[in-house]
């Protein structure tokens, strides 16, 4: 690393008033040609980039960005990361991903504040009991941490949560993954944006896709707002613009883009030092290290590519959170935004070819990605780089919405995020 | 919060409608001869369009009837909302 971070470069440089640190990430203007292009420097587009340097030798590599690396939902979602999926396909995708993320900030040399401090997933009715202990079965099964948790032990956990038999929607009990958590998001853009720029990868920030080349079926390049760049490979890792960029090469997607908003308190002391889900009251929440609450619930009802959503909703979900946290309620909320989320129809991704050689896919990530992004960059990277996708992508083709191998899991995975 | 004009009671907030989608998908009339992709098309590609869309929403905490409003997806900002049966070319089915 040109510019390797430890504890002795801080003691370093805060002998000379941290005045000689040099630029993390390498400002790059688009070249002609590359072997690959990444359209998209949200986390999944930059662990792309990253993991096709390292793992697969190919360096000459642009990744490109309309705005700013880690502005779109990279770094507007609520950072819950997790591997406790119903099915054997979902599961051991983000399974490798929470692998990853187990040695990520060594691995890119960056402080990710990955901070495994457990995620709870609450069932509130015998029905949702029963879809918990399937669940953790299903997990156990795959060789992923989970156990059940019943109300008293919750309330030892999280002794302000209110599990009182009398609460309108009584708390019976949770699955519990101890090895998932939460991570610092910006970090995670910033590091993979480094790590991939120390590899030679070009970031190419303020650039803009506007139209995608192709003639025979074959990808040639793209034009952008800073003109033509020749690739005869291109991923589109663009979230919630996934259609907008499919539709530049005449492919329809089984996507619709909702608004999924997310609100932070105050600060306050500690006092939530774990995750809580709830599907049934619909709404989660944590508590950053700042001591903000952050909070987040279910999509906008509708197509949205405006980054902001209805007031309506912001309202049920602290009515949510209020069920679950009575204690809560005189905590002034700040600030509250949206990102737009690419919604599948089995709420699972598509990291895939797709009919025209060279054009390859990462999206319908949804309201839940984040906790995939080393995962995804990693078996994407492996889809580009042999044009073909690796086991554990393989059932998350763009075909299987034709073929009807659908993975669903909708209600299987508790709260979507 | 969208103020959403029901054709048949006026507007009324957002929280009175649920949303029915894209409008303008058409059931085939014969599955049976269609393709696996064909049929795939129908059920699960969608334009998803950013900027004017027309789109279904149902009256369903009032008349509980369903109409067409179409709606800028950017600024959400709803341009028109009407009954299915105005004869309005932007009212066909389209793909
Ligand atoms: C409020 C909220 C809460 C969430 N909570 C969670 C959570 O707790 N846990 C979890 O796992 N997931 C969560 N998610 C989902 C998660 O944020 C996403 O799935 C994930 O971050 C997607 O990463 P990405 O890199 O694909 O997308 P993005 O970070 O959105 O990156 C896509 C990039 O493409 C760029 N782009 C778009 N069009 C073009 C173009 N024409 N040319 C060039 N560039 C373009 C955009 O500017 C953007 O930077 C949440 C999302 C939101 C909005
Ligand atoms: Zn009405």
């Amino acid at each position: 690393m040109k510019n390797k971070y430890s504890a002795l470069s801080l003691i370093k440089n805060a002998f000379t008033n941290n005045k000689n640190w040099k630029p993390a990430i390498k400002n790059a203007e688009p070249k002609k040609s590359y072997d690959a292009i990444i359209v998209g420097g949200g986390g999944h587009g930059l662990a792309t980039a990253f993991y096709l340097a390292k793992n697969h030798g190919i360096k000459n590599i642009a990744v490109v960005e309309k705005g700013w690396i880690g502005g779109g939902n990279t770094a507007r979602n609520t950072t819950i990361v997790r591997s406790n999926y119903l099915w054997t396909e979902a599961s051991l995708l983000y399974e490798k991903s929470l692998k990853l993320w187990e040695g990520l900030s060594r691995e890119i040399n960056f402080n990710v504040m990955f901070s495994q401090r457990g995620v709870y997933n609450l069932g509130h009715t015998l029905q949702d009991m029963r879809d918990i202990e399937r669940r953790v079965s299903a997990n156990r099964l795959n060789g992923i941490d989970a156990e059940v948790v019943n109300a008293e032990q919750i309330k030892k956990e999280i002794p302000y949560i209110n599990t009182s038999s009398s609460a309108r929607y009584p708390i019976l009990g949770a699955s519990l993954q101890k090895r998932a958590g939460v991570a610092r998001h910006d970090a995670v853009a910033w590091g993979f944006a480094r790590a991939a720029s120390d590899l030679g990868v070009d970031i190419i920030q303020q650039c803009e896709v506007t139209d995608i080349i192709k003639s025979n079926n074959q990808i040639h390049g793209i034009e952008t707002s800073k003109g033509r760049i020749e690739s005869n490979k291109v991923g589109l890792v663009v979230a919630g613009h996934a259609s907008v960029l499919a539709a530049m090469a005449n492919l329809r997607l089984p996507l619709e883009s909702h608004p999924l908003q997310a609100y932070v308190s105050e600060p306050l002391k500690p006092v939530l030092d774990t995750v809580v889900m709830s599907n049934a009251v619909h709404g989660y929440i944590s508590q950053s290290d700042k001591g903000e609450l952050v909070i987040g619930a279910g999509i906008d009802p509708y197509i949205g590519y405006g980054q902001k959503g209805s007031f309506c909703t912001i309202e049920h979900c602290m009515q949510a959170i209020m069920e679950l946290f009575p204690y809560f309620s005189r905590v002034r909320m700040l600030r509250q935004w949206g990102g737009i989320v690419d919604v599948s129809p089995d709420a699972c991704p598509i990291i895939s070819k797709t009919p025209i050689n060279g054009l390859y896919l990462n999206c319908g990530w949804g309201t839940g990605g984040f906790k995939a992004t080393p995962g995804s960059g990693w078996v994407f990277a492996h889809t580009l780089a042999n044009d073909e996708p690796h086991q554990l992508n393989a059932p998350f083709s763009l075909e299987r919405f034709s073929t009807g191998a659908l993975i669903d899991e909708h209600g299987a995975a508790a709260v979507a995020h | 919060m969208l103020l959403i004009n029901c054709p048949w009671c006026g507007e009324r907030d957002e929280t009175e409608f649920s949303y029915g989608g894209e409008a303008g998908i058409v059931r085939p009339e014969n599955p049976e001869i269609l393709s696996d992709e064909e049929w795939g098309d129908y059920l699960f590609m969608r334009k998803n369009t950013k900027g004017v869309f027309t789109e279904q929403w149902n009256h369903s905490s009032g008349c509980r009837q369903w109409f067409l409003v179409k709606r800028d997806t950017v600024t959400y900002k709803i341009i028109d909302s009407y009954k299915f049966d105005r004869s309005d070319s932007e009212n066909k089915g389209s793909k």
